[in-house]
């Protein structure tokens, strides 16, 4: 089924390899298939006690009082955990990159804003113990108007779904609602295009379905030390994370993971470890938490749902002169990582293709829904579906092939992409000449003798005159001067790259959001 | 009627995070018998991190795969890693183990040379677990002798560190100049479908695709992202959803009995042919096969739609209830012309 076209690209790769290129068996093979590789949830510890959470019954609700009496008198129950408990009860994710504000709690305390919000945590002998004490937890909440709809949530008089961001969209660069790309000038290749084209398309929200469910388990060590057994997909994010949430030093925390069933980008959050681990602190047991199935599915984090709509010029000859991109992601009621997804789609625009005028806006937005967070492609998926059916329909509306429309507007080495970047290393052209060989889907011989490292750069390596919101004009930039984008054979062990100097940074960036540091804390000011 | 038709849809993918400014470190040190271990934080979520990283450790360090054993993930002795998403993790971390692979080889090279008599660089070794000198095979050493010498004769440690970081971008604010990836995986797909125009359904008939990666450390593995990811977008495309009238948060389903993805009854051929055009900056040119297996499909199965009953379906995902709305608004299936 998979067929190797080495032919390709074969004076750029040095193929005299001995374990590389080969079809190795897998490391963890063995313990895979007979059952015997630990997962997180397979350290059953003795005298483990079972952590389960109150979720929010509402999508948005004012918290008037929250009674846990009856409950702490329940059968099995060993501690009740609530928002004042936890020590820093607001966070969010990509704080440790030190962009965006905090905006979540561990537990809600004043206010709920989706359905399935924890609210309580309830830690027991047993998990049955747990689920029946939570029944006996009575909350006494003031129902809010919810909002759902992403373009609803952006009118004036919405509902505000999250205080941290009154205006229900992330703050980027500390003044905009949205990320910006501007290219060239789409406004006036729409009024010289021969056809303008603009449509709506809609990303459902998708949930993961991993088939092991997020959840960990953190036991007191020895030394005052605790230790997390997680399925976490960044070890020290979710460690970092439950550090700053729980104010210990980031070396109290001895978390073990590493082998994971399945994540697609649902296990980036750390959902469960925080609180477990400040339930073992508060307990001095080993504790679990888990989501099951249910919960997984209905209030684990989901791929958002993005609206996206498109707006293309294109001539009767096949060029698509402009593209014209606004896109909503749905965040739901916390950022999450949907802020970082915003600046990865204003990055991608407009496609792999050259496109001389290119124009987008990028919302994140809050609504009353679960968080959404990271899926495989995260910011690129539903950008992609929409370029995709717009580019079949240009095709179409012109009276062109398909194919030979994506090798004609495709990038080619040396082009300049609309986020300021030279091309390099392009292979779009080659990827469709061979999918259409191998479906039988007949293109004309000159479409079959284009390339990705010919006839890109020259004119098309020049940024264009750039009209910006503000009236100014960025001016235009001519090509850079090169010679050749062929390179020579690599060595058999390439040498790591040498670090490129930073970029200097912009003289108009404003302190604030928006900066991307490591998570070391080296700050760039 | 049945209807078939046929789409496609080509596309890009960034390697690792956007804007880079995520690292990745690994530590790499031999036991006094030749047998490394590689100490990672990075996670196996099934994708084959620990085995795509023992093979690079084992190509640069020139021994077996089998004498290499890759240990990931206990913050206690693994060095940071970012994490396992935005198909950073060969890229990235495959890197970082190079890095400390180069180091480790420098000092064994080094003790191996002490032994022989030799300068380390008319050394090579031969991938089986010996060293010998360049031109002359029978002047050697196995690396297990070269593992012991250095550890209790010459008090050398076979060992390396590695840490591999894209520089942080900066993004401006007004045009949106930034550097979001140093490389690109690229693909293209073609989907055939057979849509039913009395009950809305659309079946898969077979998918040809083309992936570009940069280089396939292990043709197996990336077979099975390709399959397994391919068959995501399908899902993506004709299945899933948790709130099928979205924005109304209605029908969220609870177990996969109500949550629908596609089965093995729902399986159709997939033909994959890989190129490799190696990344400037990739471990052994490799990029990452990981997400963008999954974003072509959805466009080119909406695309053949199109081909089979000349509809249009914008919203995700694809249901049957969507498709005969469109043919009834449209007064019936018109097909499009045949490919």
């Amino acid at each position: 089924m998979l067929e190797l076209r080495k032919d390709i690209f074969a004076d750029e790769r040095d193929d005299n390899l001995k374990e590389i290129g080969k079809p190795t068996q897998r490391q963890d093979m063995i313990g895979h298939v007979t059952g015997t590789t630990a997962y997180f949830d397979d350290h059953k510890l003795a005298g483990m006690l079972h952590l389960k959470v109150l979720r929010s019954p509402h999508h948005h609700a004012r918290i008037r009082r929250i009674d846990t009496s009856e409950a702490e008198r329940s059968g099995g129950v060993r501690r009740i955990i609530r928002g004042a408990d936890v020590p820093r009860n607001l966070n969010t994710l990509l704080s440790l990159l030190n962009f965006g504000k905090d905006d979540e709690p561990s537990l809600a305390t004043d206010k709920v804003r989706y359905k399935g919000e924890p609210i309580v945590a309830i830690v027991a002998n047993t998990e049955r113990e747990a689920f029946e004490a939570l029944t006996k937890v009575r909350v006494d909440y003031e129902q809010l108007t919810p909002v759902f709809d992403v373009e609803e949530a952006l009118k004036p008089g919405a509902p505000v779904v999250n205080e941290t961001y009154p205006k229900n969209t992330f703050e980027y660069h500390g003044k905009y609602d949205h990320q910006r790309l501007r290219f060239g000038d789409v406004e006036q290749a729409f009024a010289s295009a021969d056809h303008v084209l603009e449509q709506r398309y809609q990303m459902s929200p998708i949930e993961h379905a991993p088939t092991e469910t997020n959840g960990s388990i953190a036991a007191p060590e020895a030394n005052n030390r605790f230790v997390v057994y997680t399925c976490a997909q960044g070890l020290f994010f979710s460690l970092d994370t439950t550090a700053k949430i729980l104010d210990v030093p980031s070396n109290k925390l001895h978390f073990i993971g590493g082998t994971v069933g399945g994540g697609f980008g649902g296990k980036v959050d750390s959902l469960t470890e925080p609180l477990v681990t400040l339930a073992a602190m508060l307990t001095g047991r080993p504790v679990r938490y888990v989501l099951g199935r249910e919960d997984e599915m209905q209030f684990g984090s989901p791929r958002g749902a993005e609206r996206i709509y498109v707006k293309d010029a294109v001539m009767r000859d096949g060029r698509v002169t402009a593209r014209q991109v606004r896109s909503y992601f749905d965040s739901g009621a916390y950022t999450r990582l949907s802020s970082y997804a915003v600046i990865k789609c204003a990055a991608h625009i407009p496609g792999p293709y050259t496109i001389p005028n290119v124009h987008a806006d990028i919302y994140c937005v809050y609504t009353n829904r679960v968080p959404a967070t990271a899926m495989r492609g995260f910011g690129v998926t539903a950008v992609d579906f929409a370029i995709e059916c717009q580019m079949d329909k240009l095709a179409h509306l012109i009276g062109m092939d398909p194919m030979e429309f994506r090798i004609l507007n495709a990038y080619r080495d040396g082009d300049m992409k609309a986020h300021r970047r030279e091309a390099k290393n392009t292979a779009l052209i080659e990827c469709v000449q061979v999918a259409a060989e191998k479906a039988k889907w007949s293109i004309r011989d000159e479409y079959k003798r284009m390339s990705s490292r010919a006839g890109g750069g020259g004119a098309r390596a020049a940024i264009p005159h750039t009209k910006l919101d503000s009236g100014l004009q960025a001016p235009a930039r001519p090509a850079p001067q090169r010679t050749s984008y062929d390179r020579p054979l690599p060595p058999p062990v390439a040498p790591p790259p040498p670090a490129p100097p930073p970029a200097a940074p912009p003289a108009n960036v404003q302190h604030g959001a928006a900066r991307f540091s490591s998570v070391f804390g080296t700050r760039r000011r | 009627m049945k209807h078939r038709g046929k789409g496609m849809a080509s596309i890009n993918y960034p390697i690792g995070m956007n804007l880079g400014g995520d690292p990745s470190q690994a530590l790499v040190h031999s036991n006094p018998s030749g047998k490394f271990t590689v100490a990672l934080s990075a996670i196996d979520l099934g994708q084959g991190m620990k085995s795509v990283t023992r093979q690079i450790a084992a190509e640069t360090l020139g021994v077996p795969v089998e004498d290499v054993y890759v240990d990931t993930a206990d913050s206690d002795t693994g060095p940071h890693d970012m994490g396992s998403f935005a198909s950073r993790g060969t890229h990235r971390v495959g890197n970082a183990v190079a890095v400390a692979a180069r180091e480790a080889r420098g000092v064994m090279m080094e003790a191996a040379a002490e032994e022989l008599e030799v300068n380390a660089s008319d050394l090579d070794t031969d991938g089986l677990g010996n060293i010998h000198v360049k031109g002359a095979p029978h002047r050697k050493i196995s690396t297990k002798d070269v593992a012991i010498a250095a550890q209790f004769k010459q008090g050398k440690t076979i060992a390396g560190r590695g840490i591999f970081l894209v520089p942080l971008s900066e993004v401006d604010p007004e045009t949106g100049e930034m550097s979001p990836a140093t490389c690109y995986a690229h693909a293209c797909l073609v989907a055939e479908v057979e849509v039913d125009d009395e009950t809305g359904e659309v079946t898969m008939v077979r998918m040809d695709s083309a992936y570009e990666l940069g280089r396939a450390l292990n043709p197996r593995m990336v077979e099975q992202q390709l399959v397994g990811g391919a068959w995501m977008g399908v899902s993506h495309a004709l299945y899933e959803t948790p709130e099928p009238y979205y924005p109304e948060p209605i029908h969220g389903p609870r177990d996969y009995n109500e949550y629908v993805m596609p089965g093995p009854g729902d399986i159709c051929p997939h033909n994959i042919a890989v190129l490799e055009r190696p990344a400037l900056d990739g471990p052994f040119g490799a990029k990452g096969p990981g997400e963008m297996c999954a974003n072509p499909v959805l466009p080119a199965v909406a695309n053949a739609v199109f081909n089979a009953v000349g509809v249009r379906i914008d919203d995700l995902p694809i249901t049957p209830e969507k498709v005969l709305r469109a043919l009834r608004q449209q007064g019936g299936a018109k097909p499009q012309q045949r490919r």
